[in-house]
């Protein structure tokens, strides 16, 4: 049968491979390879999500264990090292992964039809296709990675595609530069990864996934603890958290608007991926400074992030920001339910896991959408900088639509998905503090507050992002000459707008797909007990529950909607409506350059935070007899991002500074270098007597 | 948790008219404590009839986010105050939401104010939009933490959980995390409803304004909306303050007796409220908008403490 699970995936992956190799085949027929590559990828994405949406409605994967993929691909081979196989497995942790990935490969191909149009004639697109296909398989293969091997080779995989693609636009400076950090920060974390692994697989000496289940129960708590770390770091880079960050506001903005949204809703989440396979399914039962590291870091990471975020007006860096925060809040639910696993209160860390899970792909959704929405915006007015953009809401109505979508959603604001999942993270937050006599449960309510806090910048983060883009008058020639999104990009936003709305209404059938990730896990399943009301309300799971109900929450406003307008039918039916200038005390005309700017609505908080941004500010004038009647203003505002330039910068002087020194060892002569061949032979020589 | 339409429609009728009438009464309380005779207690309700009435002028620039934000700004707040106990302790659509979903909602309208104040392209209303959400931002995490120590305390962030466990054995205000989160959240109120020292609500000076300076481009029944669903905020507000904090008389059981006394008793602590809200803006001047952010975090601090003791002085 083929609508099960596994041929779905092998469907999927080698519809990738395909795709990828369709864009190289029609590298001279741009139009073709474009249509190819993307299509292929939407129909394999399609395909991926039916795998994962089936297994985890319950449709058992076939076959039920690993399977090897290299027999079927390469007839009659025999690998050299036995243990040497390229062997999958469709999961519930992995198939919710690829849920997220195929979700967003639907939608952002879709969008590529469109978008990559605007590369025709100019670009090579059928390496943008192939590249392209070939991340969606990486990061399809890691997710269902059953060996050590593939999962290694798949997360090098992702970070070289992933490099081809940021770089695609290689003739700036900016992107090159961007690109090169992150080659080497992907390098650090592929760095890290694998040592955390070696760890693993010293003390259980199988490749397999299989052998490693729970292997942290046979390590010394030391080689727990440093595998531990270096996970940490190492996923924690990938995930961008606060302060392994820095490659991603640079990387981000500059690749291609549908490789961004790519990145963001998925590259990013690998991270999220493996420290969920590795904390909860390899290192075994968690000591509990594990949770508390994490879930402080994702606060840190949620309050910086989107602190950081308000300073923007480069609107793909605002958004990239955005997922550092994002990244944060999953944090703290993926940090809570450690604790909880460690306290001993299975429920309450399934609870929590489902918070943190649900709002990874409740992330995906809405910044996949944000991002295809600012790259339609970025393509009709020919810049990132928020302050020449404007009036776009007239001009784009529908982007502008489903932008606003996806501003509401990330906001955490009712009805929507992010609010959904932020109220599940407060929910876990809440049942925290009674789960530990010790001091320590203080760390939960302060998340809370600092999430809270979190959620009130973002929504004014996108008041910002949306009303200084889309409102008001156009404040450059491009902007008001700018024209709606093709109809293929439209569709793209489309599908993602319908996942954030359907993610935000019904979230107790939704959660129902999450049981069988968390009996994996944790061996819980509690979608019936959030469940209330058949289905209409989601509890929490405290004895008297508090209780949220996104579709009753519509449902009511809907019932309201009719008092303003039965008002209107008594009261205003003779009244007019007249178009007009706005206020300006008076004087004639109001010209777009007095309008709020980004720079000047997010000036409160920076001043406000003040200690932590150190802006500084340069003005200069030019003016004939009074400095108060100017005849020519300058103003730089900057600010100082304190983990570059605290310790990034030092340490990159510092490795200049030694590369410098050890360059004497590289004179150029041959006789030198033979001098170094001998003495190192004769070391080694002298170690192996 | 069931839902019965008289208390609902009840409920809607009670916020719809006695929002305006408590904007009214403080209007009226605080031009008699500045000697002056002041507007009667009615005015609010003649504003919204002549605002309904007027002919509207909209910005040129305006898009459609201008006109929906009305709808939005009016539907949210009175949603929220469907969730929240009035006369009762339960509230009418307690099962759709708690006091996250009230704070959730009342952030809504707050967003699409802020966008309708950016929208006319006046650069009055960019800079009451930026202003509102700072200070909302800096009130959030005060009122969370406040929400959490009572959420804490009753095992729920159902508000009518909350009020039945404050109700509790015995009298609960004096219990010092109930105080110190009583006044952090008191804080949060005169921020969140635009009130001296964080904002002046009858202020002419655009430079001044906050909430104001959001509304400068809307006229006739776009205002009366916005206006009303202010004055519904600013009520569902005090109300939670009231019953929360002070959960006396809150209707037992369903006799029309009962409910005239929970009436009776909402209104007694909604009176003793708005007084001191007069008093406080008689008493103060506006601060400077750089110094908002202290008084919040005066709250912030207050809230937890009140946290802090909730297991100090068990």
């Amino acid at each position: 049968m083929i609508l099960s699970p596994t041929p779905l995936l092998i469907v999927s992956l080698c519809g990738y491979a395909l795709g990828a190799l369709g864009g190289l085949l029609f590298l001279r027929r741009e139009k073709l390879a474009a249509a190819f590559s993307f299509g292929v990828a939407a129909l394999s994405a399609l395909s991926g999500l039916l795998a994962g949406l089936l297994l985890l409605a319950g449709a058992p994967a076939n076959p039920d264990g690993p399977l090897d993929l290299l027999p079927p691909l390469i007839p009659g081979i025999t690998p050299l090292i036995p243990s040497l196989k390229l062997t999958v497995r469709l999961d519930a942790l992995g198939a919710f992964f690829l849920v997220i990935v195929s979700l967003l490969g639907v939608a952002v191909s879709i969008y590529s039809l469109g978008y990559a149009r605007g590369f025709f004639g100019r670009k090579n697109v059928g390496a943008l296709g192939a590249f392209y296909n070939a991340m969606l398989l990486a990061t399809a293969l890691l997710f269902v990675a059953d060996n050590l091997w593939v999962f290694l080779l798949a997360w090098e995989l992702m970070a070289l595609t992933a490099f081809c693609l940021v770089s695609f636009e290689h003739e700036k400076p900016e992107t090159r530069r961007a690109g090169v950090l992150f080659f080497i920060m992907s390098h650090i974390d592929a760095g890290c990864v694998l040592l955390g692994f070696l760890l693993l697989f010293q003390a259980s000496g199988d490749y397999s996934f299989g052998s490693l289940h729970n292997i942290g129960a046979a390590m010394s708590p030391g080689h727990r603890n440093a595998a531990f770390i270096l996970f940490l770091l190492g996923f924690g880079i990938k995930a961008g958290v606060i302060p392994l960050h820095v490659w991603l506001p640079a990387a981000h903005p500059v690749a291609p608007s549908n490789v961004s949204a790519l990145m963001s809703g998925v590259l990013i989440k690998a991270g999220i991926y493996g420290l969920t396979r590795v904390c909860f399914v390899f290192l075994g039962p968690p000591p509990l400074w594990w949770g508390v590291t994490i879930l402080a870091a994702g606060t840190i990471s949620a309050v910086l992030g989107v602190l950081y975020a308000l300073m923007e007006h480069d609107l793909k860096r605002l958004l990239a920001y955005h997922s550092i925060e994002n990244i944060g809040i999953i944090l703290m639910g993926l940090g809570a339910s450690l604790i909880f696993l460690c306290t001993g209160h299975p429920l309450l860390a399934a609870l929590s896991l489902i918070a943190g899970m649900y709002h990874t792909i409740n992330h995906a959704s809405f910044k996949g959408l944000l991002f295809l929405g600012a790259g339609a915006v970025v393509h009709a007015t020919r810049t990132r900088n928020m302050e020449e953009m404007g009036g776009l809401a007239k001009r784009m109505p529908e982007t502008a639509f489903y932008f606003l979508i996806g501003a509401i959603a990330i906001s955490a604001l009712p009805p929507l998905n992010g609010f959904v999942s932020e109220w599940l993270t407060y929910q876990s937050l809440l049942q925290g503090f009674g789960v530990t006599e010790s001091m320590w449960r203080l760390v939960f309510p302060l998340s809370g507050a600092m999430l809270a806090l979190t959620g009130a910048l973002a929504a004014a983060c996108f008041v910002k992002a949306f009303g200084i883009t889309f409102l008001a008058q156009p404040r450059s020639e491009h902007a008001a000459g700018a024209v709606e999104a093709a109809p293929a990009m439209r569709l793209g936003m489309a599908v993602l707008t319908a996942a954030c709305v359907l993610l935000g209404l019904f979230p107790t059938a939704f959660v129902r797909l999450l049981d069988p990730l968390t009996q994996q896990l944790l061996g819980e399943q509690i979608s019936r007990q959030l469940s209330l009301a058949n289905g209409l309300a989601l509890a929490s799971l405290s004895a008297h529950p508090g209780t949220i109900s996104t579709p009753g929450l519509v449902l009511t406003a809907v019932c309201l909607l009719p008092i303003p307008l039965v008002l209107w039918l008594m009261f205003a039916r003779k009244a007019r409506t007249r178009r007009g200038p706005a206020w300006a005390c008076g004087q004639p005309g109001l010209t777009p350059q007095m309008e709020y700017t980004a720079t000047g609505f997010s000036k409160p908080v920076r001043m406000i935070f003040k200690a932590l941004f150190r802006p500084r500010r340069d003005v200069q004038r030019e003016y004939d007899f009074s400095p108060y009647f100017a005849t020519n203003i300058r103003f730089e505002s900057h600010i100082e991002e304190v983990f570059v330039e605290q310790f990034y910068r030092p340490l990159r002087i510092l490795i200049l500074r030694v590369s410098r020194r050890v360059r004497a060892l590289q004179a150029g002569s041959i006789h030198a270098y033979l001098l170094y061949i001998f003495v190192t032979l004769l070391l080694l020589l002298l170690f192996a007597l | 948790m069931n839902l019965s339409l008289p208390a609902i429609l009840a409920q809607t009728a009670l916020l719809l008219l006695l929002a305006p009438l408590l904007s009214g009464l403080i209007r009226n309380w605080k031009a008699k404590l500045q000697n002056r005779r002041g507007p009667r207690v009615w005015q609010p309700f003649f504003d919204l009839m002549k605002f309904w009435r007027k002919d509207m002028v909209i910005s040129e620039h305006a898009s459609w986010i201008f006109a929906a934000t009305p709808y939005v700004m009016f539907v949210t707040a009175l949603s929220a105050g469907l969730l929240a106990p009035m006369v009762t302790g339960q509230a009418p659509l307690g099962l759709f939401g708690g006091a996250l979903a009230l704070v959730g909602l009342l952030a809504l309208g707050r967003f699409f104010l802020a966008l309708g104040g950016l929208d006319p392209a006046s650069p009055f209303g960019g800079m009451g939009s930026s202003r509102e959400m700072t200070i909302a931002a800096m009130a959030e995490p005060a009122m969370m933490l406040a929400i959490f120590t009572l959420a804490i305390a009753a095992g729920s962030t159902s508000l009518s959980q909350i009020v039945l466990a404050s109700q509790g054995p015995g009298w609960k205000f004096l219990d010092p995390s109930h105080a110190l989160a009583f006044t952090a959240m008191f804080l949060v109120l005169l921020a969140e409803t635009g009130r001296i020292p964080v904002d002046n609500p009858a202020t002419h000076l655009e430079l001044t304004m906050i909430h104001e300076a959001m509304l400068l481009e809307y006229s006739g029944r776009y205002l009366a909306l916005i206006e009303w669903g202010a004055s519904i905020k600013q009520l569902v507000l005090m109300t939670l303050l009231a019953n929360v904090f002070f959960p006396i008389g809150l209707a037992p059981e369903t006799t029309p007796a009962a409910f005239a006394l929970g009436a009776l008793y909402l209104a007694a602590k909604l009176l003793a409220l708005a007084g001191a809200v007069v008093l406080v803006e008689t008493c103060n001047a506006k601060l400077r908008l750089f110094r908002v952010p202290d008084l919040l975090s005066a709250a912030f601090v207050l809230a937890m403490l009140a946290l802090v003791s909730t297991f100090l002085f068990k």
